[in-house]
């Protein structure tokens, strides 16, 4: 079980569980040290796993999922901790490493109760990473609910604001989607396999399967859809988003933003979509409506905002409703547009949210009102979030372009009047974003000094510019080299497109 | 007569063995030596309970003509009451050493000890008569342990509650019992009843039978809209006893439940009372839930929880095949070390503090961070939340439900589902209380006693490795699954 590498991703945040439980909670050298070594180990071990399976791909290695490891768990229910990635989910786990390390260091200070934050905070990324490497659904479903738990308590006591009624509000509605999809599930796993033949929970057997009754299809693609789409932001579900971000403690922010709601795309992808073609095919329009509204909507809210992360967060609706949307087409090339803009707003959104504490954290503000010439003061965070802002109104170089470029080529394929209504809706939030970051960064970086006790602030310190630093390289690393990423993940999509195809018959 | 039948009750007679000797040397012990009753009872139960758990089944199938049966399951969910009894007994310790209760300290562990001697009655009888004597054996002895703290004016009332319910619920059952022995043609036997429902059609009668027999049972189980005496009993009740009996009792009725409407009553299954049980399922969770949000009393609110979470139990029932028991012995199982997790740490703080609001919850884990972490686990795993044994229990019993296929009970899932959010919003109340609450602690720091730290210490065990280690579910289904061959009537 050991020999398996994916194992580990989900072994080392536990490690590093065990040793901050270790640690005493006043050595907060200790507790760092444990946090950088393991989110260290993390990141390392995400990037040989990104090389390790291009080598395997280039050698001509063309099965569905790479590193497949299966055990037994619950025998009567043919439960099995079953994990296997393919170009989209080591994506997701390089992009999971990434945020959780410049988390890290993004929450270096952190206070009261460090040792706690960071166990909390261990849990939550042992939720996202298990949920990245199982194919069983039942596993990714409790790895699925490890993550959300944890944000209540990160929230409710390291968070700012109205923090108690958001991180309730955040769980409850996050739960709540998460109660949808678990009938789902159910429904999926008593349908998995022909009469006579065993029932399972694994995703490649139940695909192979394709023995879901049709009209039991449209109502677990609904379930599990709405489930998923409950933590993906979709409207009318995305009202936790903004109250969460803005009260959360910004390593969370991060994680959440970054990861997170990235975990509601996938699962539509992987499951939804993917287990349930039939449906996909006939249902697809309500969701394209509903994620057209998200990204509409998001991008006007946000103009109206003046609490920075109030701000971000209803773009990051706005993007992460692109992500659906663009799922949603069907299609290769929107599909790979989705994967790309995960990656590229996950750390876009991460950025923002760490700039936006570090500012915070000096002039005890985000209100833009009260702040102006930042970029005086301190020039190393200003550039940095004129970099992020860039990025998230696709500026091409940086990864916004690439994602939302291909997103847009691809949802063109669609011919008909109704797609191509929705995707010219769409394509009007690019202009919208552009108001709204070009706002901010007008209020915030540019114009005259609005309060004389900020000319006494300080610039970033060598920590905060580490976090910053990864991240912005993987930002331009996307928007430079999007050719290596599609290489990635070109052989993921065959086996969704074709379960489409052939129930589209 | 053959007295080697006997040899078939080995829980019974351990059980039994342990409280003569409790009951000898408590009345025959000088004053001095009765100082040792605490340490004996604990250790004699503690080994009572390994041993039965480690024994192999000796024996397996009925004797005394059919009345008493010992199958895999009866085993389990003994095993199961054992590890709760023993558990509430430690937690107990420092209340009934406390000055104003040490002198009948004996009397509490004697009525302890014979009303579990009626819930294993209960469970392996096979005939309603033995049944009866089993459910009285349980219930009478509670009323008298609910009244136990003499010099509190509520620990009378929920008493008097307690035992007023229990005779109206026992003569209601009677009732029923009495039309189901019209209808059987003059048995009592499960499996005589059994055949002759099967071959008979429905009749006002039987469902008043199936009716009253809900009903009595319900009572036991505190099912909405037999629950009223709940809370006041719970809140009343010294807290060794509410722990007691929201989990020990709570279990021992489920599992008779179980088989009396299975093996019974399985031939009406779908005809009379899988709705019936439907209404009361979605009655309970729901009513159970919405009254538990709005407790200040800890124990008030342990009470609707327990209420809310016997009908997730039922779900089990609702099943009504091998899964079923399977998974509903199971829940039993992890509700036992979370309820009684919950329980050991409010305990702990009434015996320390005599504080049971939730409002003096705020700021613990500033104060005692061992006990709000604990209480956390507990809150955590009863919500449902993995990795907790609660996710797991909760998970199986909604698979063991819409196992059967059946669309409407894929919706009662949906419906408990989305009571599980509910839940989860007043389980995280406490939580937010000890975690979030920026007040000054109430409690203040102290070591709570060695025994309570016991009890803690494997509650937080149980919750974090039962779900995680499946050969615990593994051996509830084998034992299912061969005991749906041989012995119940199951119904899918």
């Amino acid at each position: 079980m050991f020999c398996n590498i994916l194992i580990w991703f989900v072994i080392i945040p536990i490690v590093m569980m065990a040793g901050l439980g270790l640690c005493r909670g006043k050595s907060i050298g200790a507790i760092r040290a444990v946090m950088v070594v393991g989110s260290t180990a993390l990141l390392g071990l995400a990037i040989w796993l990104c090389c390790e399976f291009l080598r395997l791909r280039g050698a001509g290695d063309a099965s569905e999922m790479l590193f497949t490891g299966s055990w037994m768990w619950y025998a009567p229910f043919n439960i099995h901790l079953a994990v296997g990635v393919d170009g989209i989910s080591v994506l997701m786990l390089l992009l999971s490493a990434v945020i959780v390390f410049a988390g890290t260091f993004a929450s270096w200070k952190i206070n009261p109760l460090p040792k706690n934050f960071f166990l909390w905070f261990c849990l939550l990324s042992t939720g996202v990473f298990g949920f990245f490497i199982s194919i069983d659904i039942f596993t990714m479903f409790m790895f699925y609910e490890v993550a959300l738990i944890p944000m209540y308590l990160l929230i409710g006591v390291w968070g700012t604001g109205r923090k108690e009624y958001s991180a309730m509000k955040l769980t409850l509605m996050l739960m709540g989607g998460s109660a949808f999809l678990m009938l789902g599930l159910l429904g999926i796993y008593w349908h998995s396999a022909p009469e006579g033949m065993p029932l399972t929970w694994n995703i490649l057997e139940i695909s192979h399967n394709s023995a879901i009754d049709p009209s039991w299809q449209n109502l677990l693609f609904c379930l599990t859809f709405v489930g998923f789409g409950v933590l993906g932001a979709m409207f009318p579900f995305h009202t936790w988003s903004p109250d969460g971000h803005a009260c959360a403690p910004t390593a969370v922010s991060m994680l959440h933003a970054g990861v997170l709601m990235k975990l509601g795309g996938y699962g539509c992808f992987r499951i939804a979509i993917y287990l349930l073609p039939q449906a996909a095919n006939e249902l697809a329009w309500i969701f394209i409506i509903l994620t057209g509204i998200s990204i509409v909507y998001g991008a006007f809210s946000a103009c109206v905002q003046t609490d920075l992360k109030y701000i971000n967060a209803y773009s990051s609706v706005s993007h992460c409703g692109m992500v659906l949307f663009a799922i949603l087409m069907l299609n290769t090339t929107a599909m790979t547009g989705a994967i790309l803009q995960m990656l590229s707003h996950g750390l876009m959104t991460a950025l923002f949210f760490a700039l936006i504490g570090m500012i915070y954290g000096r002039t005890h503000t985000r209100d833009i009102r009260q702040m102006g010439g930042l970029m005086k003061i301190m020039p190393y965070l200003g550039v940095c979030y004129m970099i992020a802002g860039f990025a998230s109104l696709g500026l091409p170089g940086l990864s916004g372009f690439v994602a939302e470029m291909t997103i847009f080529f691809g949802s063109f394929e669609d011919a008909d009047l109704f797609h191509r209504c929705f995707v010219i809706a769409a394509t009007c939030s690019i202009v919208i974003t552009a108001v709204y970051i070009l706002r901010v960064v007008g209020k915030l970086l540019l114009g005259p000094v609005q309060d004389d006790h900020h000319l006494a602030l300080t610039d970033a310190s060598w920590f905060e510019r580490l976090s910053t630093v990864t991240l912005i390289v993987c930002i331009a690393g996307i928007g430079c080299f999007p050719n290596w990423i599609n290489e990635t993940i070109q052989f993921s999509f065959h086996p969704i497109i074709k379960a489409i195809e052939a129930a589209a018959l | 007569m053959d007295y080697s039948q006997f040899g078939a009750m080995r829980p019974e007679l351990i059980l039994l063995g342990i409280f003569l000797i409790v009951f000898l040397f408590d009345t025959f012990a000088g004053e001095k030596a009765r100082k040792a009753t605490t340490p004996l009872t604990l250790v004699l139960f503690g080994l009572g309970t390994v041993a039965m758990w480690i024994l192999p089944d000796s024996f397996e199938g009925s004797v005394f003509g059919g009345m008493y049966v010992s199958t895999h399951t009866c085993v389990w969910i003994k095993n199961i009451l054992n590890v709760g009894a023993f558990i509430v007994l430690l937690q107990s310790v420092k209340w009934i050493e406390s000055p104003d209760d040490i002198v009948r300290k004996g009397e509490f562990y004697e009525l302890l000890l014979v009303t579990l001697f009626g819930m294993y009655l209960m469970i392996s009888a096979r005939h309603f008569l033995l049944f009866v004597i089993g459910l009285e054996a349980a219930s009478l002895p509670l009323a008298a342990l609910a009244a136990f703290s003499k010099k509190k004016y509520e620990s009378h009332e929920a008493a008097i509650k307690y035992i007023m319910t229990a005779v109206f619920s026992s003569a209601i059952l009677m009732m029923g019992l009495s039309f189901v022995y019209g209808l059987s043609g003059g048995s009592l036997y499960f499996n005589d009843i059994a055949l002759a429902l099967a071959s008979s059609s429905m009749s006002g009668l039987l469902l008043c039978a199936l009716a009253f027999v809900l009903a009595g049972l319900g009572f036991k189980l505190s099912l909405v809209p037999f629950h009223l005496w709940t809370a006041d009993v719970y809140q009343g009740a010294p807290t060794a006893v509410t722990s007691y009996l929201s989990v020990v009792s709570k279990g021992a009725a489920a599992f008779a439940f179980f088989v009396i409407f299975t093996q019974c009553f399985g031939a009406v299954y779908a005809d009379a009372w899988e709705w019936m049980l439907y209404a009361v399922i979605i009655a309970t969770i729901t009513v159970g839930n919405l009254f538990a949000m709005r407790q200040k009393n800890m124990k008030r609110f342990m009470a609707f929880s327990s209420v809310s979470q016997a009908g997730y139990i039922m779900l089990g029932v609702i099943a009504g095949n091998a899964i079923g028991m399977a998974s509903m012995l199971f829940y039993i199982f992890v509700y036992v070390v979370s309820n009684l997790g919950a329980f050991a740490v409010i305990s702990s703080i009434e015996n320390e503090t005599g504080k049971l609001s939730m409002d003096d919850y705020r700021g613990l884990h500033k104060s005692n961070p061992w006990l709000s972490f604990a209480m956390t686990l507990a809150m955590f795993s009863l919500a449902g939340i993995p990795p907790f044994a609660g996710f797991f229990s909760k998970i199986l019993i909604f698979t063991a439900a819409t196992s059967t296929g059946s669309m409407a009970l894929y919706m009662l899932v949906l419906i408990a589902l989305i009571n599980t959010i509910i839940s989860l919003y007043y389980y995280l109340l406490v939580v937010k209380a000890m975690w979030i609450s920026p007040d000054e602690p109430v409690i203040p720091a102290y070591r709570s006693a060695c025994t309570e730290r016991v009890a803690l210490w494997l509650c937080v065990a149980g919750i974090v490795f039962f779900g995680l280690v499946s050969p615990i579910y593994q051996g509830i289904f084998n034992a299912s699954v061969s005991d749906a061959l041989a012995f119940f009537g199951m119904i899918h």
